[in-house]
């Protein structure tokens, strides 16, 4: 077990390599002059454009660029955003926000998709079944930013029951509603294969066993049937949790979360290159940690899985 | 399953154990002779895509306290499908138990409640699966699986269930059961887990169990060993046995009667000796004359020729007359009932009984 979490560690710095390089590259080959476009429509002064250049190493060859970058970077140093602020500071105010946006999409689609997977899945072809059924379907076909609006629409302008956009990001009950909206397709996505792996394993050998064990009905579903149920559902809810964090542009966009995802669209469109890199850097850990601890918790759910 | 979506509605404040009366009692309150189990002219169907596939079409047999039943026939002819119509791990739908009663010491299980259903599953009636690996959790140790049985219908700790599953492993003759009951399905060799799967079935001491061929996925050296032990056990607890199986060779040592199953119907019922000596159904001979022997070696084996019928086309009056060597033309239309065999002399030849029209000719060779 401990070998083969420090392989899965080892494995990781490559991949910490490879992308740092490929976005710092993505963002320095981009068209367009960042210096350039900070004077607007203001014609700049060469000496003064040279001098920010030269003070964000932009005229160095880009492989200097990305060297002197991974050397600041391994000393703490994410750089400084062409605003002046230091982009370690700009990732302390976002990623806060965006954590707990995502934890609460998280348990929205945790709690509810389990629940929902779980009544289909044990009633098939009922009424609720075919509910749960066509609902995820709506959900997964309608594109994020449209169920974003309809959501402000309904809770914001009719209901009155928050407004329209967040006013105060760290306020968690401002969240609801984004979160919800983020979390909405995930909840399908879980609902849809909790039920098929419910379908599945009631079918299972084993479950026949319990029922002719003399079991009562509660005992077979929370002792024999979820736990084998769940295993597939853990890989994608790992996974998804990655993706939610930085997933989370549209609707942190449309809801005016001042979260990681707003920071990064803002960075984009100002080719301000250690802003994006270092805020990747950060989601690409985060991705490689989850996925490493979906696979221990494999383990944990099904013994057959030993790692060595 | 059949009871996981039937029983859901009456799913109030349940006790966590079973406090309900469980009918009959110890087994010394069984008068002797009076059959435990009585499977009274059972009818099973299955309504599939095609049709409607007639699995069961009027079986009974009994069993006493004590006795063993093997109930013999290919893949196909409704053994599998009556064994679950008693537990009661039908899946229904598709499945459908369309007439009949099955008794359990005088009592219609199929009209109980299902709460007094389920105090006879396990605790009165157990099952052993052929599949010991799939028929057992994969996500749960064996000493949880085993000690669920006292946790459920005794409601005993988890300590005290852990300590029955140990002695239940021993009793099995598991190696070194105290270090081996947190261990899992998949670490055990297909033998170990097939005596976990009777370790279980015994746990409650009930009064039947039902085996659905037990040593069917096991090697043959093992498979006598389990039989053996599960010989042994029944008789040490005078349970009644119904051992469901296709293998001749592993009913011959075990069974006291035979039942051979076909299509659907019992064919031939007889003492297990009297059936290998003199079958009184063609189809009995032709599994009995398909086994290889070692004193005919270098001859050809004597297979039944033809498949089973289709479950969905049963043929007309015998279902085994296209397959028949003996087969007349009032095979064709008339449906033979299950007639008791007689001597040639008239003498009674008790517990047998053949459904052939020329039983008597079958039963002179």
């Amino acid at each position: 077990m401990g070998s083969y979490v420090l392989r899965r560690v080892l494995q990781m710095i490559p991949v910490f390599f490879g992308t740092t390089l490929l976005i710092f590259l993505m963002v320095y080959t981009l068209p367009g002059d960042p210096v350039t476009a900070l004077f607007g429509e203001k014609a700049a002064d060469p000496a003064v454009v040279a001098s920010i250049k030269h003070q964000y190493y932009l005229d160095q060859p880009v492989w200097k660029q990305y060297l002197h970058y991974m050397g600041n970077l391994f000393q703490g140093d994410f750089g400084t955003s062409f605003t002046g602020r230091p982009v370690s500071d700009i990732m302390a105010n976002a990623f806060p926000v965006t954590i707990r946006l995502a934890l609460l999409a998280f348990v929205f689609e945790l709690v509810l998709g389990l629940a929902l997977g779980l009544v289909s899945g044990l009633r098939r072809g009922s009424i609720q079944d075919t509910l749960v059924l066509v609902l995820t379907l709506v959900v997964i076909s309608i594109p994020v930013f449209v169920l974003a609006y309809i959501a402000q629409t309904i809770f914001a302008t009719n209901l009155g029951w928050v407004t329209p956009t967040v006013q105060d990001s760290r306020d968690l009950s401002q969240l609801i509603l984004p979160a919800i909206v983020l979390g909405s397709l995930s909840l399908a996505y879980v609902a849809r294969l909790t039920r098929t792996s419910i379908g599945e394993n009631l079918r299972a050998d084993y479950i026949r066993t319990a029922v002719a064990k003399g079991l009562p009905r509660r005992t077979i579903v929370s002792r024999h049937l979820l736990r084998n149920s769940l295993i597939p559902v853990v890989t994608f809810l790992g996974t998804d949790l990655g993706a939610l964090m930085g997933g989370a542009i549209v609707t942190e966009g449309i809801f005016n979360v001042q979260g990681v995802g707003n920071v990064l669209y803002r960075a984009i469109n100002q080719k301000e290159g250690p802003t994006v890199v270092g805020i990747v850097t950060v989601l690409v850990i985060v991705y490689l940690v989850a996925s490493l601890l979906v696979d221990l918790l494999y383990a944990v759910l099904d013994p057959r899985i030993r790692y060595a | 399953m059949a009871d996981l979506t039937n029983s859901s509605r009456s799913r109030g404040g349940e006790p966590r154990t079973d406090a309900v009366e469980v009918i009959g009692g110890g087994r010394e309150n069984l008068v002797p002779g009076t059959p435990l189990l009585e499977v009274d002219d059972l009818h099973v169907e299955f309504v599939t895509r095609d049709g409607v596939a007639k699995a069961v079409n009027g079986v009974s047999y009994s069993v006493s306290a004590g006795e063993t039943l093997a109930v013999l026939g290919e893949s196909g002819s409704g053994k599998s499908v009556t064994a679950q119509a008693i537990m009661g791990i039908l899946d229904m739908p598709p499945g459908r138990i369309t007439a009949g009663r099955i008794l359990y010491r005088g009592e219609d299980l199929l009209t109980m409640g299902s709460r007094a259903r389920r105090a006879v599953r396990g605790q009165k009636i157990a099952m052993i699966f052929q599949d010991a690996l799939s028929a057992l959790n994969p996500v749960l140790s064996v000493g949880y699986q085993l000690g669920e049985m006292f946790q459920v219908h005794h409601g005993v700790s988890r300590k005290e269930a852990r300590e029955k599953a140990v002695e239940l492993m021993d009793r099995v003759r598991i190696p070194a059961a105290r270090q081996r009951v947190g261990d899992y399905p998949h670490q055990f060799s297909g033998g170990m887990r097939q005596r976990i799967m009777i370790a279980m079935a015994l746990s409650l001491e009930p009064d039947l169990i039902i085996a659905d061929e037990p040593t069917t996925a096991l090697d043959v050296t093992v498979q006598a060993q389990v039989m053996d032990l599960l010989a042994e056990l029944q008789h040490e607890f005078h349970m009644g046995l119904i051992l469901i199986t296709h293998d001749l060779g592993v009913v011959a040592d075990v069974a006291d009667t035979i039942a051979v199953m076909y299509a659907g119907r019992i064919v031939e019922t007889a003492p297990v000796r009297e059936l290998y000596a003199r079958p009184a159904h063609p189809y009995t001979r032709g599994l009995l004359d398909s086994i290889p022997r070692l004193d005919q070696k270098g001859q050809n084996l004597h297979a039944i020729k033809g498949l089973p019928p289709s479950l969905l086309r049963i043929p007309q009056g015998c279902a085994f007359n296209p397959r028949c060597d003996r087969v007349q033309d009032r095979c064709l239309t008339e449906l033979p009932p299950l007639v008791p065999v007689v001597a040639a002399d008239g003498a009674e030849l008790p517990g047998r009984r053949s459904a052939c029209h020329f039983w008597r000719e079958t039963l002179d060779g």
